[in-house]
């Protein structure tokens, strides 16, 4: 077959990788703004405090959580991706693999959310 | 080149791969491979302690990072985080612009400005690192 010009190919093996892609060139956008705020605790105690009172907010508190989300699963998958390489069992059992990754996935992205927003959410509506 | 392609054998050109000495691309995916299972402990630890521990964000401050920089392990781990963080991101970029850029050229400028910008900002990193001063007023 003539080349179509893509790399994809279906199924939800195909989503997985590319969240994988999605999520590590995000990380690594994130990465390079995330080296340059951190700079400025060479410059002063007060122009650190600034910028870091700004991850403090509601609408970059729950970016952060985006951000955790990513990096977790871009983790696990990579996890995944090396089981699949290197484990003779890997590559029949991908599938199930993914499965296990999106459940772990969940189980710490769930109260890991609650932990991340907490202080957000009491702000926002008050001390339970 | 012959006009005519000798049908008996038609795949005799050799691929245009390098036989001898250090295979980059094959070192590459081994290098991903190595610095994600180290990534696993060192950011997934970063983001846990930063993000969900005692607080999270609302807890860092000036003072904070002062109090993690005056031990040289949160320092190693740090400048290690931030160099296999950023090289493994890097070339895993450099991947992708390499699937996508059809043309040299393109490829060629796309990866001159990931590579500019991703030293600039490791060098940065790093002398924070070192240079920190917990007395800056
Ligand atoms: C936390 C642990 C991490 C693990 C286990 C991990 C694992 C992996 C693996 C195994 C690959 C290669 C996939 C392949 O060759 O098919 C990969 C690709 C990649 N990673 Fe990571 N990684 C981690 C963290 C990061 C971080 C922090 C960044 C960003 C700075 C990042 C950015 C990328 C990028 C951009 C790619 C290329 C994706 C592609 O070619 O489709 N990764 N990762």
């Amino acid at each position: 077959m003539a080349s179509t010009g893509t790399l994809y190919r279906g199924g939800v093996s195909m989503w997985s990788w590319v969240a994988h892609r999605i999520t590590g060139v995000a990380v690594l956008f994130f990465l390079y703004v995330h080296v340059l705020d951190t700079a400025l605790i060479r410059v002063s105690p007060d122009a650190y405090d600034t910028i870091i009172a700004s991850y403090k907010t509601p609408l970059v508190n729950l970016m952060e959580v985006g951000l955790v989300g990513a990096v977790l699963f871009h983790a696990l998958n990579g996890l995944r991706v090396m089981a699949v390489d290197f484990w003779e069992r890997g590559p029949r059992l991908q599938k199930q693999m993914l499965w296990v990754i999106v459940g772990i996935w969940l189980l710490v992205m769930v109260p890991g959310t609650f932990y991340m927003m907490k202080h957000t959410i009491e702000s926002l509506f008050g001390a339970a | 080149m012959s006009a005519t392609p000798d049908l008996a054998m038609p795949n005799t050109r050799p691929t245009p791969r390098r036989r001898q000495g250090v295979n980059f691309e094959k070192n590459s995916w081994i290098f991903m491979r190595a610095s994600g299972l180290i990534l696993v402990i060192l950011v997934l630890g970063h983001l846990f302690i930063m993000n969900i521990l005692d607080g999270g964000v609302q807890r860092i401050n000036f003072a904070f990072v002062a109090g993690r920089w005056s031990s040289p392990f949160w320092q190693f781990w740090d400048l290690t985080m931030l160099w296999l963080a950023m090289l493994h991101g890097t070339n895993g970029l450099r991947v992708i612009i390499g699937d996508y850029a059809k043309s040299g050229k393109t490829r060629f400028w796309l990866r001159g400005i990931l590579y500019t910008a991703s030293a600039a900002t490791i060098l940065l990193g790093t002398l924070v690192i070192f240079t920190f001063d917990p007395n800056l007023s």
